[in-house]
């Protein structure tokens, strides 16, 4: 049950629990009970709009960090992590094999503001040995969404 | 000048489907609930496979049965998913489609005269094929009461000693039937007393919502007398790859493949490659497909139920088969009238055969929010008709 209603939810968080109850074939109380608990257990995180800022007025930039650093004594990665993903421009921190050891997602107004947070406040953060930036030049896809395609039905009339 | 035309094929009803959908295409604002292809993309790793084979110039003819490769792969999955098993090599012939499978192979079993046992209301091309074939078609009329399912006993009454062929069109289109072990059962059992051959076309296997497909051909004493015709296009939303095959006992595949390289010579060559990717990588997109179907299918069972419009519960394939009766009115009537007024095209039954009227065949191969503008629009048709009736 948890797996089908997390399968739905993650492409669309607004259905209603009436709707995804009627979808599945469960009780909407059962389904209600059962959003409730994954909330309260911290399967359900949030829920987020995925938007495409090109299209607004608003300016955004993001860029993706790798991050080398030194991990700490007793700590790991962990201690940094927390100081990195504390700022609020930061989206996403990953800890990843490879090349380097932490990913960081960013987003700011404008190029020199990223610049600066980079080589302000990353940069001087003492575990970290390098930085390489990567600015994003454009979003094709995002959490599983083509970004700006709108699907037209093609279909021809055929005997069926 | 004397056009020569065959009175046969002349004589031939065109389908009824086409009327509306034409005039969709004129109406602005008009939606379609008409049709019977998947709306989704074929997954990209099949399409990427086809683009791949023609990179390496696999611009060819295959043999005429198909790649061999691609008959090895449908036997394991025949053996994997329903339990009957195929010779890749003499009992197995790749076609054009699953449509092909049900002309060639009606031609290949039919003598003038033969019998062949259509249960209706259904897909619409077996009647033509068995005319065409030199048959005649039997029609059986399926029941409501019966969930649209085919009984023994409606199987035993039509039987005489001209038949030949059952047709065994299941999960159904238009209807959604489908046929469980049991009932299977018990049509193997009247097919082998009375040596009824059975055709039985499973294009929609992969699309059931109650327990697994089962194949009459892997019931006791049904394989050597059935050809299993199934395909890649409803599964994998393959439609225009235009690729299906038939399995059967060799002494018909073997006609089937002559009548084959003859006509076609050869299914398309690129959509045997991406199929073989289908069939090989392609259980997950399968499966992700039928949920999406099946939430479909829920929602619209339970928009019916709250506009109070009587549909029985359909567990196949990708449409619901609702009941008109109470409006008095002919499907045709219903249909033209609800796309007249509120611009939405549905099939009338009566496509599929005479005794489809007083029913609408609704696809749910459309995305949900379409599925809901479409529903939003039939509950208020159907308050106004009932006001009309003074109810």
């Amino acid at each position: 049950m948890r797996d089908k209603i997390l399968n739905v939810i993650e492409k669309n968080s607004r259905i209603d629990i009436k709707e995804l109850a009627v979808l599945l074939g469960y009780d909407e109380i059962d389904v209600a009970n059962e959003l409730k608990a994954m909330e309260e257990e911290g399967i359900i995180c949030g829920y987020h709009t995925l938007i495409d800022w090109d299209k607004t007025s608003i300016e955004k930039v993001s860029a993706i960090i790798e991050v080398k650093v030194t991990p700490q004594r007793g700590q790991g990665f962990d201690n940094i992590a927390e100081r990195i993903y504390k700022y609020p421009e930061v989206n996403a921190v990953y800890l990843i094999s490879g090349g380097f050891d932490l990913l960081v997602s960013l987003e700011g107004k404008t190029l020199k503001e990223v610049s600066l947070f980079v080589s302000d406040k990353l940069s001087t953060l003492e575990t970290v040995i390098s930085t390489s930036t990567h600015f994003v030049l454009k979003k094709y896809k995002d959490h599983g969404t083509i970004i700006g395609a709108k699907k037209v039905d093609e279909r021809e009339t055929i005997t069926l | 000048m004397r056009i020569p035309l065959s009175e046969e094929v002349v004589k031939l009803k065109p389908s009824g489907i086409r009327k509306f959908f034409d005039i969709v295409h004129e109406m602005k604002d008009a939606i379609s609930l008409g049709v019977g292809e998947p709306d989704f993309d074929t997954p990209w790793h099949i399409r990427d496979e086809g683009i791949y084979s023609l990179e390496k110039g696999k611009t060819i003819y295959t043999s005429n049965s198909g790649l061999l490769q691609l008959r090895q792969e449908i036997s394991k999955y025949l053996e994997r998913k329903y339990n009957v098993s195929y010779d890749p090599t003499s009992e197995m012939l790749i076609t054009v489609g699953g449509s092909e499978g049900i002309d060639v192979g009606l031609r290949a079993m039919l003598n003038p005269g033969d019998e062949v046992l259509i249960p209706q209301p259904s897909y619409v091309s077996y009647e033509p094929c068995t005319i065409i074939a030199g048959g005649k078609p039997v029609i059986i009329e399926l029941k409501a009461e019966n969930e649209f399912r085919l009984t023994a006993q409606e199987l035993i009454d039509a039987i005489t000693d001209k038949t030949r062929v059952l047709i065994l069109p299941f999960p159904n289109n238009p209807t959604g039937a489908i046929m469980e072990e049991s009932d299977l059962l018990a049509i193997a059992k009247v097919c082998v007393e009375k040596d009824i051959f059975v055709m039985s076309d499973e294009i929609y296997a992969e699309l059931t919502y109650k327990g697994k497909h089962v194949s009459i051909a892997s019931l006791p004493g049904m394989k050597e007398r059935t050809i299993l015709i199934n395909g890649f296009s409803k599964a994998y939303a393959m439609t225009g790859w235009r690729l299906g095959y038939a399995c059967g006992p060799k002494e018909v595949i073997s006609q089937m493949t002559k009548i084959h390289q003859f006509c076609i010579m050869c299914a398309p060559t690129t959509s045997q490659y991406a199929a073989i990717e289908a069939i090989k990588n392609g259980d997950d997109d399968i499966a992700g497909m039928r949920e999406a179907y099946n939430q479909r299918r829920r929602f619209l069972l339970n928009a019916f139920k709250e506009m109070g419009l009587e549909c029985f519960e359909p567990y196949g394939a990708f449409y619901v088969f609702p009941c008109i009766k109470e409006f008095g009115m002919t499907s045709d009537e219903f249909a033209t009238r609800f796309l007249e007024e509120e611009k939405v095209a549905a099939v009338p039954g009566t496509a599929f055969g005479d005794c489809g009227e007083g029913f609408l065949r609704i696809s749910y191969a459309y995305s949900l929010d379409h599925l809901k503008t479409a529903m939003e629009r039939l509950a208020r048709f159907v308050e106004k008709l009932r006001k009309e009736q003074g109810r």
